[in-house]
Order: C-alpha cells, then sequence, then structure tokens
C-alpha cells in the first residue's frame, strides 16, 4: 500500500521503528501533492525544500537514538492562519499577500517540536470567514469527491489536502463550524477543541471568542494523536486553560459507547435539512443505540437563536481584529503616491485587500458595535450565547454527549450560495451553538447521502473539558460503520 | 491660520463667570515590561528596539496583561480612596491611527477597575476636595515625528515616521468628576491637583510621574457657567498641558479665552484645543466632520479581572503613608502654622526640610534655611528648590556651626552662597572665605578701642547710663571687623569697657 | 421597511476605513439590510434578566508576572513594512489634530 494511504499512527510507528524514513514518507506526499493539487487546490504554499529538510533532521534523530514522539516524521499541512516563521502566511487574503511572520504560532511550534514535518500551508475562506473557501483571493478549493462542489470552510485546503491523501493530518480553526463541517463534507473525521484548550497565539484572529483550532484527520485515533500533541496550557494565550488535556488519544482507543446516555438534539431537523442527511444520521443514531447507547431526546430551545447570534459576535469581533490590516506596518499598501493621507491609503489599501465578504462582515460587526444599536445587537447576541450555554449544561445534566448532523446539507456546488450570504451561513446552523459555549464537538463520518452520493457527517457535542468524550463515541461509531462497509468511507471516493 | 481671539481679564472674567473644571491625567506606570507582552519600557531606547509581535500587533498576536500593572493601578485607587471592582473588563476602543498599531487601544470603559474616589489637596491653606470618578487601565501609543513642512509639526508634513517603542507602555488613566466652586482658585487648584497626584504616585513608587518625558501628561477641561445660571456651560479639552505651570497656565488662560467669546454673545463649540508651552495659547484641534463612535465592546482577547477581597486588603495594610497623612503628621512634629505648611508645600520643599531635620537639624531651622535664604536664591535663579547643589547635610553642618558658635547668620549665609557656587563643602568654603567668627579676645579688644575713640559721644552716651546707644558701637564693630565678629561678645566687652552693667 | 440604508452603509465603510465604489455601496446596502433583518431575532429572547456573555468560558485573573522578554530585533520588526525610514515605519501623511 503506498505510504499516502496510510494512517499517521501507522506512519509514526514506521518512521520510529525505521522501516521507512521521514525523508520517504516526506517525499511520497509531496509527489501526491504534484500529482492531484493541481486539480484541488488544497496547497497555497508548498514548503518543499523545509520539509524534506525536517524529514531529514528526524531520520538523523532517529539514526542518533533520540526518542521520538509518536507523529515524529509524519507530514502535516497546515492552514494558512497559523504563523509560520519559514513560509508564507497569508490568512487566504489578498491584503497579506507574501507575508513573512517574525513567528511561529504555538500551534505550529508545538508540532514542529514534536516532530511533524510541514508539507505547505492550505487555502481557507480569507481569514476564515465561509463556509465553502470559495472566499478565498487565490481561487477555490476543490471537494477530492467531486471537483465541482465546495470542500466545506473556511478550513477547505485542508480537509481537502487529508481527503485526498496529500496529507495524512492537517491542522484547522474552527470559529463557527470550519474545522467540523469542511470534515463533514469530505468524509473525514474533524475536531473542535474545547474552546482554550488549544492556543491561539498566532493564529491569525477571526472572532477571537470563538476561534479554536484543532485536528483533521482521516481516522478517529490520528485526530486524537494529533489534538495531544499540540493542545495544553499556554502562557501567551489569556484564555488557554490551566487543565490538563482531556485524555483524548486513550478515549480514541477505547472507542466504546456502552451505557453512555447520547442526546438528540430535537431541535436539529425539519425544513432546511436534506433527506439524505437526515437518514444517515438516524441510522448513526440507530447504531449508537445498537452499541448499547442510551438514546434520550433533549431539548435546547435556544439553540435555534445561535446562528443570529453567531452573525453578530463574529462580525463585532473580526471587525476590530481586521483593525490590524491597514497596510502602515506589513502586508499590501495601496496608493500612496506622496500626496494621499495615511487615512486614504488605509481605506484604500482595505478596500483593495479584503474580499467581498470579509468587508461584508467588517461593516456588519461595525453596525452591530455602534452606539445606538450595541444593546440591540451585540449586547442581545451576547445574552443568547448565555442562554446556549444554560441549554447545553441542562443537556449535560440529563445526558453524556449530543449528536445532530454536522451540516443541513452535504457539500454543495461551487458558485451555489456564492452571492447569498444568508443560505451560505446556514451551512454552519449545527456547529455554531458548541462555538458560543466553548463546549468540545467532533465530526465522524456516517454514510453517503441517497441523493447525491457525497459524505454525511455526524456530529457529537461533550460538555466543556469533555473532549474526550467525542473520541470516545467517535471511535464507537468508527469502528462500527467501518465493519459495515468494509473500510473507511474515504475509500468509496473516486481516486484522483 | 488665525488663533488670536480677544480675552477678557480674569478678575472680570470670574466676576461674570464660575468655571467648572475636569482634570484628565494619563500616568504611565514604572513597570518594568509592557502592559501586554514582554518588551521593555526603558525610556530612550533606539527606534523599535522595544517592539515584538504583541505591542506591533503583527498577525496572530495575543495580550496578556501584566500582574504589576494591574496591582499598581489597584495601588493607586486605594490611595485615591476608590472603590476597587470585584469584577470588570477591558474594551476595546476602536479606531483607526497609525500610532496604535492595532487600530484599537486595550482600554477600559463602562467597568474601570477603581471608581469614586477622592484626592485632598491644599490652596492656600484651605483644602480642597477634588473627587474622583474613575481610574482604569489601558496601553500607551507609539510615536510619530513627523517629516516635512515648516515646524515638524502634523499639519503641513509630508509623511510620518513610527517608532513603537512606547506602544503598549501601561497607562493609568484618573478622571476626576466635574470640580466646581473653585472660583478664583480654579488655575491654582487645578495645579495643585496634579501636584498632589504627582506626590501620591511617587510615594506609591508606581511610576517616575516625568511631565518633560511625557510619563505623566493631562488633560484640561474647562467650562464656564454664567452667574446666576442653573446649568454648566460647553466645555473644552485642552491636550498637551505638560508642566505643573502649564496646568495653571491652561486653566487661567481657557477662562479668559472662553469669557470672552461668551461676553460676546459667542458659543463655545465642545472641542480638543492643544496647548503651547512656548506662548502658553491654546489652539483648536482639528473640527471633526462626525462625532467619533469608538464602539467599545468587552476585550474577548483578555479575561475579567477579580481581584480578591484578600488581595486588595492586603494591598491597602502596605500602602506607604501617603502625602496627607505625611504632612500632617510632620506639621504636628514641626509645631508649624497651617499657612506655613501651605508655603512649603507651594515650595515643594517638604522632603527637603524633612531630610535636613533628618540630618539632625531643629525643624525651626531646617525650615528656615530652606523656605528662606535657599528659597529667595532658587527663585533668582528660576530653579526649582529640589535641583539646588546643595544637600540636607551641608546644611545641617552649617546649622552646627552656627550653634558652636563658629558662625553667625550673616557669615552662614555667605557659607551657603558659596556652597551653591561650587566652592565645596561648607568647611571648605569657611577655610577658603575665612569666614570664623571673631571671637579672638585680643582681635576685638583693638577692633573695640578703634571704634570706642572714634565715637567717643555714643561712648560717653552709654557711660551716662543711656545703654541703648551701645548698639551702635555694636554695630560699628560688627562693620569693622566685616561681619565677623561675635556681636554679643562685643557688646558685652564695650559695655565692660565703659564700666557699665545692665 | 429597511434596516439600513445606503448612507448608513456608507458611513459604516468610512469607520470601518473601506474606500468603496457607489455600486459596492449599493450592493452591501441591499444585503446587509437582507442580514441585519434576519439577526435582530436575537433581540427577541434577550430579556433583562439574561447576564450577557463576553467570552466562551468564565475564566478570570490571568496574568503575566512584569519581565522583560527578548523583543524583536529591528530588522525582524521592520522587515514586512512597506516603508522604512531610519529605523522607522514610513506612514503616509497623518490627518490628526494638530500637536
Amino acid at each position: 500500500m503506498s505510504l499516502t494511504r496510510k494512517t499517521a499512527a501507522e506512519l509514526g510507528a514506521l518512521i520510529a521503528s525505521g522501516e521507512v524514513s521521514a525523508v520517504e514518507v516526506t517525499q511520497a506526499h509531496l509527489d501526491r501533492i504534484a500529482e492531484v493539487d493541481p486539480q484541488v487546490n488544497a496547497f497555497l504554499h508548498v514548503a518543499t525544500e523545509s520539509a524534506l529538510a525536517q524529514a531529514r533532521s528526524v531520520d538523523e534523530r532517529r539514526a542518533a537514538g533520540e526518542p521520538l514522539g509518536p507523529l515524529a516524521g509524519v507530514p502535516i499541512a497546515h492552514k494558512d492562519v497559523f504563523t509560520t516563521k519559514d513560509m508564507p502566511t497569508t490568512a487566504g487574503s489578498k491584503i497579506l499577500e507574501g507575508y513573512r511572520p517574525p513567528y511561529d504560532a504555538t500551534v505550529t511550534a508545538r508540532l514542529r517540536e514534536a516532530g511533524l514535518v510541514i508539507l505547505g500551508k492550505t487555502n481557507l475562506d480569507e481569514f476564515a470567514m465561509g463556509s465553502s473557501t470559495e472566499n478565498s483571493a487565490y481561487g477555490p478549493t476543490r471537494n477530492p469527491w467531486d471537483l465541482g462542489r465546495i470542500p466545506g470552510g473556511s478550513s477547505g485546503g485542508s480537509s481537502a489536502a487529508v481527503a485526498s491523501y496529500q496529507a495524512p493530518l492537517s491542522t484547522g480553526t474552527d470559529t463557527g463550524g470550519s474545522i467540523r463541517q469542511p470534515a463533514a463534507v469530505t468524509g473525514i473525521v474533524g475536531m473542535k477543541p474545547t474552546y482554550g484548550g488549544s492556543s491561539r497565539y498566532g493564529l491569525i484572529a477571526f472572532a477571537s471568542s470563538l476561534d479554536t483550532p484543532g485536528p483533521f484527520a482521516r481516522n478517529v485515533l490520528d485526530a486524537a494523536l494529533l489534538h495531544e500533541a499540540f493542545s495544553g496550557h499556554d502562557s501567551m494565550d489569556s484564555t488557554s486553560i490551566h487543565e490538563e488535556v482531556p485524555p483524548v488519544v486513550e478515549a480514541a482507543r477505547r472507542g466504546d459507547v456502552a451505557g453512555l446516555r447520547v442526546g438528540v438534539v430535537k431541535e436539529f431537523g425539519g425544513e432546511g435539512y436534506q433527506p439524505g442527511v437526515i437518514a444517515r444520521f438516524r441510522e448513526a443514531v440507530d447504531l449508537l443505540e445498537s452499541l448499547g447507547a442510551k438514546i434520550v431526546e433533549v431539548s435546547c430551545p435556544s439553540f435555534g437563536y445561535a446562528l443570529p447570534a453567531y452573525y453578530l459576535i463574529a462580525p463585532s469581533e473580526c471587525s476590530s481584529n481586521l483593525a490590524r490590516f491597514d497596510g502602515m506596518r506589513y502586508g499590501l499598501r495601496v496608493g500612496d503616491d506622496g500626496t494621499r493621507s495615511a487615512e486614504e491609503v488605509m481605506a484604500l489599501t482595505r478596500a483593495a485587500g479584503f474580499g467581498p465578504e470579509v468587508k461584508r462582515r467588517i461593516m456588519l460587526g461595525t453596525y452591530a458595535l455602534s452606539s445606538g444599536y450595541y444593546d440591540a445587537y451585540y449586547g442581545s447576541a451576547q445574552k443568547v450565547r448565555t442562554l446556549i450555554a444554560r441549554d447545553f449544561e441542562a443537556a449535560f445534566h440529563q445526558v453524556d454527549v449530543l449528536v445532530s448532523p454536522t451540516t443541513p446539507t452535504t457539500a454543495f456546488p461551487i458558485g451555489e450560495r456564492a452571492d447569498d450570504p444568508m443560505a451560505m451561513y446556514l451551512a454552519d446552523l449545527c456547529t455554531i451553538p458548541a462555538n458560543l459555549s466553548g463546549n468540545a464537538a467532533i465530526s465522524v463520518p456516517c454514510g453517503l447521502a441517497d441523493e447525491d452520493g457525497m459524505p454525511v457527517g455526524l456530529q457529537i457535542m461533550a460538555p466543556v473539558l469533555g473532549d474526550d468524550r467525542c473520541y470516545r463515541v467517535g471511535a464507537a461509531v468508527e469502528k462500527a460503520f467501518e465493519d459495515r462497509w468494509g473500510g473507511p468511507l474515504l475509500k468509496e471516493a473516486p481516486s484522483l | 491660520m488665525t488663533t488670536t481671539h480677544s480675552v477678557m481679564p480674569f478678575d472680570e472674567a470670574l466676576e461674570r463667570f464660575e468655571p467648572v473644571l475636569g482634570l484628565e491625567t494619563h500616568v504611565e506606570l514604572g513597570t518594568a515590561s509592557k502592559m501586554f507582552c514582554g518588551c521593555s519600557t526603558a525610556f530612550g531606547a533606539p527606534p523599535n528596539t522595544h517592539v515584538c509581535p504583541v505591542c506591533l500587533a503583527l498577525p496572530g498576536a495575543l495580550p496578556v496583561a501584566n500582574d504589576k500593572a494591574i496591582e499598581s493601578t489597584i495601588r493607586i485607587g486605594l490611595a485615591l480612596n476608590c472603590t476597587i471592582a470585584e469584577w470588570c473588563r477591558f474594551a476595546r476602543k476602536n479606531y483607526f491611527y497609525p500610532d496604535m498599531p492595532k487600530n484599537y487601544q486595550i482600554s477600559q470603559y463602562d467597568e474601570p477597575l477603581c471608581s469614586n474616589g477622592y484626592l485632598d489637596v491644599e490652596v492656600g491653606g484651605e483644602t480642597v476636595r477634588i473627587e474622583i470618578e474613575r481610574v482604569h487601565l489601558e496601553e500607551d501609543t507609539g510615536k510619530s515625528t513627523h517629516v516635512g513642512g515648516a515646524t515638524g509639526r502634523i499639519h503641513g508634513a509630508d509623511y510620518s515616521i513610527v517608532d513603537y517603542n512606547r506602544a503598549g507602555i501601561p497607562l493609568v488613566e484618573i478622571v476626576t468628576k466635574p470640580i466646581p466652586g473653585t472660583e478664583k482658585l480654579a488655575p491654582e487648584v487645578a495645579r495643585a491637583y496634579v501636584t498632589e497626584l504627582r506626590e501620591v504616585m511617587r510615594t506609591l513608587g508606581v511610576s517616575d510621574v516625568r511631565m518633560e518625558e511625557g510619563s505623566l501628561r493631562c488633560d484640561v477641561n474647562v467650562s464656564l457657567m454664567p452667574r446666576g445660571a442653573g446649568e454648566w456651560g460647553t466645555r473644552t479639552e485642552t491636550k498637551n498641558v505638560n508642566s505643573l505651570r502649564s496646568v495653571e497656565r491652561a486653566v487661567r488662560g481657557e477662562i479668559e479665552r472662553q469669557a470672552a467669546i461668551l461676553a460676546d454673545g459667542g458659543k463655545i463649540v465642545q472641542e480638543t484645543r492643544h496647548f503651547h508651552e512656548d506662548t502658553g495659547a491654546t489652539t483648536s484641534g482639528r473640527s471633526k466632520e462626525e462625532a467619533q463612535d469608538y464602539r467599545y465592546f468587552p476585550e474577548p482577547d483578555l479575561l475579567p479581572i477579580a481581584p480578591s477581597p484578600e488581595w486588595i486588603a492586603e494591598l491597602r495594610a502596605e500602602l506607604p503613608e501617603l502625602p496627607t497623612a505625611r504632612r500632617r503628621r510632620l506639621q504636628a512634629e514641626w509645631g508649624v502654622s497651617d499657612l506655613d505648611m501651605a508655603a512649603m508645600h507651594n515650595a515643594d520643599a517638604f522632603g527637603l526640610v524633612e531630610a535636613t531635620v533628618k540630618a539632625g537639624v531643629p525643624a525651626a531651622d531646617a525650615r528656615k534655611w530652606w523656605m528662606g535664604e535657599l528659597a529667595r536664591r532658587a527663585n533668582e535663579s528660576g530653579t526649582p528648590l529640589a535641583e539646588l547643589p546643595i544637600t540636607p547635610e551641608q546644611i545641617a553642618r552649617v546649622v552646627e556651626l552656627v550653634a558652636s558658635g563658629a558662625l553667625n547668620d550673616k557669615l552662614a549665609r555667605q557659607v551657603l552662597e558659596g556652597v551653591l557656587a561650587g566652592e565645596g563643602s561648607p568647611d571648605e568654603v569657611v577655610e577658603a572665605r575665612g569666614l570664623r567668627i571673631v571671637s579672638d579676645e585680643g582681635e576685638l579688644s583693638s577692633i573695640i578701642d578703634q571704634v570706642l575713640s572714634a565715637n567717643a559721644d555714643a561712648a560717653d552716651k552709654v557711660r551716662s547710663g543711656k545703654i541703648a546707644a551701645v548698639g551702635a558701637l555694636v554695630g560699628g564693630v560688627m562693620k569693622a571687623s566685616r561681619g565677623k565678629a561675635d556681636a554679643g561678645r562685643a557688646r558685652e566687652l564695650i559695655l565692660e569697657r565703659l564700666g557699665v552693667s545692665e | 421597511m429597511s434596516a439600513i440604508t445606503r448612507d448608513e452603509v456608507a458611513h459604516l465603510a468610512r469607520l470601518s476605513r473601506l474606500a468603496l465604489s457607489d455600486d459596492e455601496l449599493d450592493h452591501y446596502a441591499t444585503q446587509l439590510d437582507d442580514i441585519i433583518g434576519a439577526v435582530a431575532r436575537v433581540s427577541e429572547v434577550a430579556t433583562d434578566d439574561i447576564p450577557p456573555s463576553s467570552h466562551a468560558l468564565p475564566l478570570t485573573n490571568v496574568y503575566r508576572p512584569d519581565e522583560v522578554r527578548r523583543c524583536l530585533t529591528p530588522e525582524e520588526a521592520l522587515a514586512a513594512a512597506p516603508a522604512v525610514e531610519d529605523d522607522r515605519f514610513r506612514v503616509p501623511r497623518i490627518l490628526g489634530e494638530e500637536a
């Protein structure tokens, strides 16, 4: 079997035992990228030289008898919102074209430390704003299942890279579903850790109180291994939790649900949900029951307000977070002809450097924070946030985890919702509540929708710091489904 | 730009209008590192050497609050008799400006760390209570230099260059409530408040409060209301007031300017004005097309501040003796009048007198020298008292020499003059200038003989019982000895010689 | 009735430092009106008795010790600057308050 088809855990073991070298593994993935990425467009930057150099260093350390971590030598692709000091970091925006940061994000630094080999930086919706990766200034990424469809977003480059075997692992960020939704629509695993469980330092901010770095992988165990490798307290991020990382790897290995209480959120379903998605979700719930879980219907009445609250809070924070991109200290500068003022140059730079969705959200956020509107919009949205947290709290008194479809529909065709923001925003309907309250949530594949043959994801939500429960249930579902399917769902994907 | 307006003489302005003051003071804290990152706060470093991803607002960087800055702010709040918030947040103040890297300032909005306090200041022997609205923590901006144009001012410059070393230095903002009722003393009250605040900061050791380096900056709000009116007038905010004297001048100038406009039937525009140290005048800031909307919201990158009651109690217990308490104690110890206290306060002489007392000088003497001879000399040379080149120890030595009879007051003044002129220690000056009192009986006797023979009339009067006439003879001795004679001894010897006893 | 007018969008664009064309203003005015109309629902449930949450988790008091750490070198700090002069960031003339 080709090295690119192996799991991260397998690759780590092969490298550690010396059966294959990190350089061989890296080269195999670089070859795969060269072969398929012209079609997929998952990568914004491929770091061939530095990847091979990093791989050689792992091989040398192994040869010298140094102990290696479980993922040493395993390649990874980073969403291009994590700063990397040896390669460009653009956030998918023209305003940062060619920008090279002088420092590494904590996630980047920790994974370098753990010996992972950075293949490059992946495409995304500009500044992580979007659900399709069509909002990238560098062209859309395509879904490996159907190149005419979107790979989800905003971390669409990362989901597509893993789903098309260009990388066994990738990082993403999840602000309203930007890891779980792309994972769901490309048939892979994507996890949003508990807010504060993974460091935001060096993650180019979209919405500070929501942004959460997390892993993509083709199976639950790999996701857990990556999760563990970059998580844990970081003194550079004030919102980082000062607690032990939940035992995610152990939970992924355990993978059982016997006796577990699983809540089905009553409010998710009905209008706007694709029948094929609902069908696969119901099967997954039945499967859980057959595995010994107790299924309970749970009501979360405020979840219906999560989407509007999110589309006030996230734009408000982004309108402020993105103010620093003004062409004064770094990045694009437009219109500085010696006569224009700084004010004018800033406005021209930002108009030229930001795409339509970013501008839309900046203005929406500016509006929501304006005097006279603050209370009705931003203020009310913050109250909804309290209500969502209360709903979760009440639900987790009754059950151990909550489940729902990850997305209301499967991947839609590129261009379909491009100029219809409200339709686009619906993609995050089921994922947003966990962001507003900081809960852990994962998406695992649960089959293909009958209508279009595209992947469907099952979302498993757990309490704050209950990340291990996501992996435990996810692994159980994965094992049962793979037994039924005769292998991972991804084997059904067309070969590129 | 025409900025000259007529002004109304201060006294007339006060007859017609009542001033209301407000003061906003920014104090840069003397922490080692910046507010939200580990960059040094040292003053005067080469440009952009004290910057990092956080204070340059590079993509992805995040702030983490400096614990010492939080502690210092709480201590300032306690010293100003404020209530300390049980729970409060930082907020983002959003506006674009090139010297502010994030294009928002991390500040506090409706949840200041400290609120509702007061500071008592003394003006003209009276205590005025200044109510404090709030004390909150924020961050400083970078520094722009304007290139091209005539004067290095922002107006007419071709472009600017920015150094972000100062960006992110912790800044405490202290805002008073409106201060009515100061009347003619308004300028002095404003100055006394800033002076007192500066002393509190020094006593707490939280800042070096150097106005000339910008570590203490003051904005002065002034409004006038016509006598008998029930409502306060429109206020202006004068920025860039960078010395104590300027605080006083700015208030006075703004009262005179506003009074002239109001008396003319004009209206005061609510605006920012800039104080010019050179002329003492204020000019209008650029009028803004639209009112600023700062879109404050709670800073999501930082967690709420919730100081425990135990911690606050601990900080309260550890507060040093504050200037007011210290002054009261010293007044009692020194036994001086309120007026003398006020005089010392105004002359910035407390610390000097106290140090001199510590060096062993009786309080009355210490005060006499600092507030008399030395204050006069300081005034003459236009230097602050504290900057005179003389130490409390040197004064103590001079006082010791007087007490031992080696010097009299006149000679002592000459010794001080020598010390101030850089001629060395008091003993060295005495030696070099030959300022010892003439107590050698032989030398004194011969001077007395000369004086008696030259003033026979006076001598006769004394002999005939008019003892008061001895004063002229003693004066003659002093004159002949060029002040070096011991006047008391000279008198004794003259009376003895003339066979008269008292 | 519109939730937001074209003039308001122009004002928002100025506040946000976005130099938008007339066409863009028209386009965004329509879209923002739709979005604001939809999200305004939040006020239906946001009653006075509910405390607002600004953060995902109710943590407090996270500080760092007052210690000086290594800064960037001026070269690193200025490397990405569009214009530099005398180790400072060179920016166009600032329309500010006269100082």
